[in-house]
Parts: structure tokens; C-alpha cells; sequence
């Protein structure tokens, strides 16, 4: 069971390209998050939750789908931690487990807009129906 | 042939925990010139450095050899050892079985076998050295202190104090720096201009010292004893002799919309200007940029009204040299830009200011006359927001920020809080922090005051943004420890912008060759132990041109720096280093290469007559190296093609000895 909770650590880390040791608890990525309060989980705990190995909550929550991809906590963290990107790869890994999208892949190239982040969109086909 | 001592030391278990000392003193007494091979616990210790002497003068030795730690540590030791025991200090050789030996390796068997070839390598060098005297050149009995800020002050007056001559060279047209800024210092709230105008009168009123005003280093030659500055003095079109700073031109003058940079741009001054009241020295400079009668040669007011005769319009750059013994850098820091910071509206909103700013709105001589008001309605300001950290600790690949604590903001923003609660109670005062870092005499009270007795809201947590809305500013921040997102509406908003060194000093440390870090900062010869010394001989640190630091700190770093300076001012003669290049005239093809790639100009070239086989004289181009200049960095025995250049001390054939020693 450990190794089994390594393993997805070690994966989401490895999908996401996210460091969380990096992080110095600023919390500006939760002052800066739009959906803040619709967030059972916030950003800044994803990370420290994400670094200890307590993944079961994260990936049981609904905050999975309420982070928007928008990115301000990409851009404004202060030690390149870049959360967005660490919930992406939670809600990934959630979705193989389960095995469904919510967008089909073939709607994508119509909703692409070059002022948004590629991930924003991919995200996107996890989270919305539409 | 040589009669060489070998001597092994055991650092403790440091060397003897890897290598076999006894095995290792062993195998080198069967080397050339070896008479005596002996090992000891502490060869640095009075016992090992006693058995040192003695093995030299019971022996007769002419070389010794010391196995034990790197040449930085103990090379002086031992050479003052050997010394003593009547040998020429520079036939010591050490071989570095410490460093590079026993301190990376794991198991005996290599280590001794690595000590033993490291051993063989140094044998046979000393087989090949010769004894060295080192010259000796003058030192020239006064210092530069290059800039003008509290560093500078305190370390030309400690300077002077001694009874030497000292020269400050300022960029500004005051000195005073950044502490001429502030309104009151923490953790005591003593009014800056209060504790540091003072010692500016001291500096103008001392008649060892003189200051440049307005001026800035240009060109830097020689070395340690012996620096050759040329100083640009700018031209500031009023003649700093006969002006006596009575201030009528500055009221005068009808150029009245020219930023005033003292007060962070948020008030004006005019095209002729004294920067403060108490400017030292209290002459006027005319800004040619904003000055109308030097852009178009129509106005002339400030000639008419100055009662001296002390405007020059045709005033020209000039240029001084002066030779120095010793060089201080002291060249300050400045906030960050804030442009990059979006996030906090600085760009976007008047009320979003930095605590440099802050400190101007606050002080008696600022624009606002000392009543914190909001720089864009003049309203008092109700809810302030502090937010810290803002471009200290990012990480290194972020595009914006340093990575560095620039230390000061702690106890300043609890400075700034507690003043502002102080004042106007009916203030709500929150503090947004990471960390609260307050390490110092009296800091940690200072700033538990703010929270207890002044009710400053210092929350854990960071704001994520500032948006301008309808005249206020809507601040969104964390409160890790309540786990709630915040929602401010701020009147003010005040931003922690972290230090960095300032621009000059990346050019300046060209012209010095000294070394720096990768964010700009000059780097000391010893983190800990050489803290007030650049690696560069006879340049010397004060201040936050090494580090950010508070004002405490650079005043005991600036008088550290300047009791370094009086201990080499102190001497008549300073001992030079022998290992030097020295060229063989007779080899010598007079191709100038050595001269090229000299980085300390020691090389000339001078025709000289020689005496030919055949009883003719012929006049030759040959290369001569001024011993004095020359820092022994070998890169002219590298470029030189006909092999005529050498290091005295590290020749060609030692160094070939010492790899064919290894290789064997």
C-alpha cells in the first residue's frame, strides 16, 4: 500500500514536472486563487499535501474541478512551484483511474485561443462538459 | 643536490582517518635528496613547528616538504617555520594530502597511495627550487572610500581619525546615502537625519578628509599600496569653492518641474537644486538635462541672483589622479524595480508604494511635509496594507526577483507599522509576512511591540493582487493560519521591494578586479574569517555592497574595514610576493605577446644592446617584467611561443618535475 502511495506521488510529481520542496509557504498562490472559496483543498495546501503523500483527500475532492487553469498562481509564485500545473496532474490521475474525459479530444482544436495556456485547455476536456 | 626533511601530519583522524601516515613517511625517505621522512599528529601545532626547526638545523636541510592540509591553510605556517630555523621560506613545498586526498577518498589503500605519489610530486619540486626574496614596495599613505553613504561616512572618519588622508568619491552631489532617506531608524526610532548629519558635518569639517562630490571613479591602476585612481569629477556649473549654499538660486530658478529624485520622484525641485537641507557640501548643482539656459543658452536666472558669482555655465568634465594605498568600496544598494510586479498595481496606482517611498511621505523634509497622506488624493490613509517579501527569496529561474533575504524589511515594515499606529490610531495596520525574520539586538522585541502594544494585524500568509477599484485598492491575500482567503479594501498599499547592489558596482569592480557574486555583490576573501576584505589585495568592503545589511551592521563592517586599511597604511614597506614572471632576455624574440596578455600591465619592452660572439653589438627588442606589478599569474609563460618567460617559483621545469613525479 506505501509503495502503491509512492508510486502516484513519484507519477504526479513526474507528470506535473513540479517540485514541491521548492515551495516556502509563501501562501501567495491561495491569495491569488479566484475560486478560493469554492475550494475545499486550496493551492498552496495541494503542494504541502502533494509533498507529505496525503494524495486520498486531494484526489476525493471536489477542489480538483473547481481550479479554473487560469494560472495566476503559476505566474505570481514567487518560487516557481507552479501549482496549477500539480492539480492538472492530480485530476489526471484521477481521470485514468476512472477512465473518463468530460470533453471529447475531437471538440479541442475548435476552442483553441493562442492567449491561453495549452494546459488550460486539456484541463478543461478533464473538468467541463459542455 | 638537495637535503630534503619530509614531514607528515596526521590532522587528527582528519588525514590519519584515510591515509597511512607512517606507511606514506615511509615510502618518500627512499626519494631523491630525502635525509630525513618523520610523521606527527599536528605538524601546525608549537610541538610539530619545534620539530620542524629543529630537523632543519640538526640535518642541515636546504628543502623541506609538509604533507598536510591545503597551501591556503597552513603555507604561511610553515614557511614562517622554516624561516625561523634559518631557511629560505620558499624552499617549503606542502603536499595537499587533505583536501585532495584524504577528505575524498573512502579507504586507506588509495588514500596512502594518492598521499605517497602527492608526496613524490612536491620532493620533486624542492629539488629544483631555489631560495626567493620577495621586493619590497612603497605604500602611499592614503585611502579611497568610493561612495558616501553611512559606510563610506563611518569608514573615512574611523580612517582619519587615524591621521590619515582619505578621499570620498560620490555620485551625488551629497553624500549622506540612503540614510539621509530614512525618517527613523529602527529598533530605537532615532530620527535618521538626527544621528547622521552629525558625522556628515564631522566628514566636511575634517581636514584629512576630502570629498568629491558628484564624481566617479574612472580608471583604476597599480596595486596594493600603490592604486593610481583617476576620479571624473562632472561638471555641476557651480563653482563648489566660492558657492555658500544660501539657496536663493534654487528659489529662483523657473524650471520648476524636475522630478526630485531625494524624494523618490513625488515631488519636484528646480533645474538648480541643493538635495536636502543639510547637504554636505552645501553647494547647488545645476541638472544639465532640465537646465534651460544650458539647452538653449536663454535664461541665466540663477547667474543673475547669486550674490558670489558662482554659477559657471561653461563648466567642464574634469578630470584628477591621485595615487591611494588602499581602496574601500562602499557603494550601496537601491530597491528593486517594481515594474515586473503587476500583480500589486504599482505601475497602475499612485497608492501602491514602495517602503523607500514610504519613508519620504513620512519624514519632516518630504513632500508631504511629514503627514502621511495618500500620494494620489492627498486623503489620510485609513487601512494599510504591508506586504514583505516582494522580490526577496524567489526562486533563481524565476524571471523576476532575487533569491536572496534582503534582511532589512522585517524590522523596517514593523518600524513603519508601529509608527503609523503611533500616530494615527485610527489606522488599521495589516502586515502580510512569510517569515518574520528579526535576528539582532533588541529586533525580535521591537517587532513583538508592533503586534502587542501598537496592534499592528500581522497575518501569515501573502497577497496575490491589487486591483484599483473606484479609489481604493482591493487587496486579495491568504491567511494560511485562519485557512480564509482575504479581501482588503486598502487605502494605501506598501511593498517590502527587495535591495540590490547598486549599478555602479559591477563596472567598478572591473576597473578594481575584484571579484563578485552572481547577483552583484562584492564577494570577501573569507565568508567568515577575511569578512571586511576583497580577495583582492588592498581593496576593502563596507556596507551592503558585500550583503544586504542594516545600519548597525554597516557601521561596525565600516570600521572593521577601515582598521584593515589603518594596519596597511601603518606600514612603511610592503613585503611583494617573489613568485613573479622574469623573462630570459637571451631567448626572448621581442614578439610582444606577454606584453598583450599582461591583465596587470607589469610587462614593457625596452631595446637594449647585446654583445654578439663575434666582439659586435646589436640592439634588441626584449621584455622586462616590473617585479612590483606583477601578481605571478603565469598567463605570460603560457602565451610566450619562444619560451623565454617564466614564474619564478613555479617554472616550467618544476611543474614538468611534479607531472613526471605523478606519472611515474
Amino acid at each position: 500500500m506505501q509503495n502503491k502511495k509512492e508510486l502516484q506521488k513519484e507519477q504526479i510529481l513526474r507528470m506535473s514536472g513540479v517540485n514541491p520542496r521548492k515551495c516556502m509557504r509563501c501562501g501567495k498562490c491561495s491569495g491569488t486563487c479566484p475560486s478560493y472559496d469554492e475550494m475545499e483543498y486550496h493551492p498552496h495546501q495541494f503542494v504541502y499535501m502533494v509533498e507529505t503523500g496525503d494524495l486520498e483527500p486531494l484526489m476525493n475532492s471536489d477542489s480538483l474541478y473547481k481550479c479554473l487553469s487560469c494560472f495566476a498562481c503559476v505566474d505570481r509564485c514567487p518560487r516557481n512551484v507552479e501549482p496549477a500545473k500539480l492539480i492538472e496532474a492530480l485530476r489526471l490521475t484521477v481521470i485514468r483511474e476512472k477512465g473518463k474525459n468530460h470533453l471529447k479530444s475531437d471538440d479541442i482544436p475548435a476552442l483553441l485561443d493562442d492567449e491561453m495556456p495549452q494546459q488550460a485547455i486539456v484541463s478543461a476536456m478533464r473538468k467541463y462538459s459542455k | 643536490m638537495q637535503r630534503i626533511g619530509v614531514f607528515v601530519c596526521h590532522c587528527g583522524t582528519n588525514i590519519a582517518g584515510t591515509v597511512d601516515v607512517k606507511a606514506v613517511a615511509e615510502a618518500l625517505k627512499f626519494e631523491p635528496g630525502v635525509v630525513v621522512s618523520t610523521d606527527y599528529q599536528y605538524m601546525c601545532s608549537q610541538a610539530g613547528q619545534e620539530m620542524i626547526k629543529e630537523a632543519i638545523i640538526e640535518n642541515k636541510l636546504t628543502g623541506i616538504v609538509v604533507c598536510s592540509c591545503s597551501p591556503r591553510m597552513h603555507e604561511a605556517t610553515f614557511r614562517k617555520t622554516a624561516a625561523a630555523a634559518g631557511l629560505n621560506p620558499y624552499m617549503v613545498e606542502i603536499a595537499n594530502i587533505r583536501e585532495q586526498c584524504s577528505w575524498v577518498h573512502k579507504d586507506i589503500p588509495t588514500g596512502t597511495e594518492k598521499a605517497i605519489i602527492l608526496g613524490k610530486a612536491a620532493i620533486a619540486k624542492v629539488n629544483l627550487n631555489a631560495p626567493l626574496t620577495p621586493g619590497e614596495s612603497p605604500v602611499t599613505k592614503r585611502a579611497l572610500v568610493i561612495g558616501g553613504g553611512i559606510a563610506g561616512i563611518q569608514t573615512a572618519l574611523d580612517i582619519a581619525d587615524a591621521g590619515f588622508p582619505v578621499d570620498i568619491v560620490e555620485t551625488k552631489p551629497t553624500i549622506g546615502g540612503k540614510m539621509a532617506q530614512l525618517d527613523k531608524t529602527f529598533p530605537t526610532l532615532d530620527c535618521a537625519a538626527c544621528i547622521l548629519t552629525p558625522k556628515m558635518v564631522d566628514v566636511a569639517t575634517n581636514d584629512k578628509i576630502r570629498i568629491f562630490s558628484y564624481s566617479e571613479v574612472s580608471e583604476v591602476n597599480g596595486f596594493v599600496g600603490n592604486f593610481d585612481v583617476t576620479i571624473k569629477r562632472r561638471a555641476r556649473y557651480v563653482k563648489e569653492d566660492i558657492c555658500t549654499g544660501c539657496g536663493l538660486c534654487t528659489e529662483k530658478c523657473p524650471q520648476k518641474k524636475v522630478p526630485n529624485e531625494f524624494n523618490l520622484n513625488m515631488d519636484n525641485r528646480r533645474a538648480i537644486y541643493i538635495p536636502f537641507a543639510q547637504a554636505v557640501p552645501k553647494v547647488a548643482t545645476i541638472d544639465p538635462e532640465s537646465c534651460t539656459m544650458l539647452k538653449t543658452g536663454k535664461c541665466g536666472v540663477c547667474s543673475k541672483v547669486c550674490t558670489v558669482g558662482a554659477i559657471d555655465y561653461n563648466a567642464k568634465d574634469e578630470f584628477i589622479t591621485e595615487k591611494y594605498g588602499a581602496i574601500v568600496v562602499a557603494t550601496g544598494f537601491n530597491p528593486i524595480s517594481m515594474d515586473k510586479f503587476d500583480e500589486y498595481a504599482y505601475s497602475q496606482s499612485k497608492d501602491v508604494i514602495t517602503s523607500l517611498e514610504l519613508e519620504r511621505l513620512m519624514n519632516a523634509a518630504g513632500p508631504t511635509g511629514g503627514t502621511l497622506l495618500r500620494p494620489s488624493d492627498g486623503e489620510h490613509p485609513h487601512t494599510i496594507v504591508f506586504v514583505q517579501c516582494v522580490g526577496s527569496r524567489c526562486d533563481s529561474c524565476a524571471e523576476k526577483g532575487k533569491e536572496y533575504c534582503s534582511k532589512i524589511c522585517c524590522m523596517y515594515t514593523a518600524k513603519h507599522a508601529m509608527l503609523i499606529r503611533d500616530k494615527y490610531p485610527d489606522t488599521d495596520v495589516y502586515v502580510f509576512y512569510i517569515d518574520v525574520r528579526t535576528p539582532g539586538k533588541n529586533f525580535d522585541e521591537f517587532y513583538r511591540r508592533a503586534v502587542e502594544e501598537y496592534g499592528v494585524h500581522y497575518i501569515k500568509g501573502m497577497v496575490g493582487k491589487v486591483s484599483p477599484e473606484g479609489g481604493k485598492l482591493k487587496v486579495r491575500a491568504s491567511d494560511l493560519i485562519d485557512g480564509k482567503q482575504l479581501n482588503i479594501d486598502a487605502d494605501l498599499v506598501v511593498l517590502a521591494a527587495a535591495i540590490e547592489p547598486d549599478k555602479s558596482a559591477r563596472p567598478l569592480a572591473t576597473m578594481l578586479t575584484a571579484s563578485m557574486d552572481t547577483n552583484d555583490f562584492f564577494t570577501e576573501a573569507h565568508p567568515k574569517l577575511r569578512p571586511v576584505e576583497s580577495p583582492t589585495a588592498g581593496v576593502y568592503l563596507s556596507g551592503t555592497c558585500q550583503g544586504p545589511k542594516d545600519i548597525p551592521e554597516t557601521v561596525s563592517q565600516a570600521g572593521a574595514a577601515a582598521s584593515m586599511v589603518i594596519a596597511l597604511l601603518c606600514k612603511d614597506k610592503l613585503t611583494g610576493n617573489p613568485c613573479v614572471a622574469h623573462s630570459d632576455e637571451m631567448m626572448c624574440n621581442g614578439c610582444s605577446t606577454c606584453e598583450k596578455v599582461c591583465p596587470y600591465g607589469a610587462i614593457t619592452y625596452i631595446d637594449k644592446e647585446f654583445r654578439m660572439p663575434d666582439r659586435t653589438t646589436k640592439v634588441r627588442r626584449v621584455a622586462q617584467v616590473n617585479e612590483a606589478v606583477c601578481q605571478g599569474c603565469g598567463a605570460c609563460t603560457v602565451a610566450c611561443m619562444s619560451g623565454a618567460m617564466d614564474l619564478k617559483g613555479f617554472t616550467n621545469k618544476q611543474i614538468f618535475a611534479e607531472v613526471d613525479a605523478i606519472c611515474k
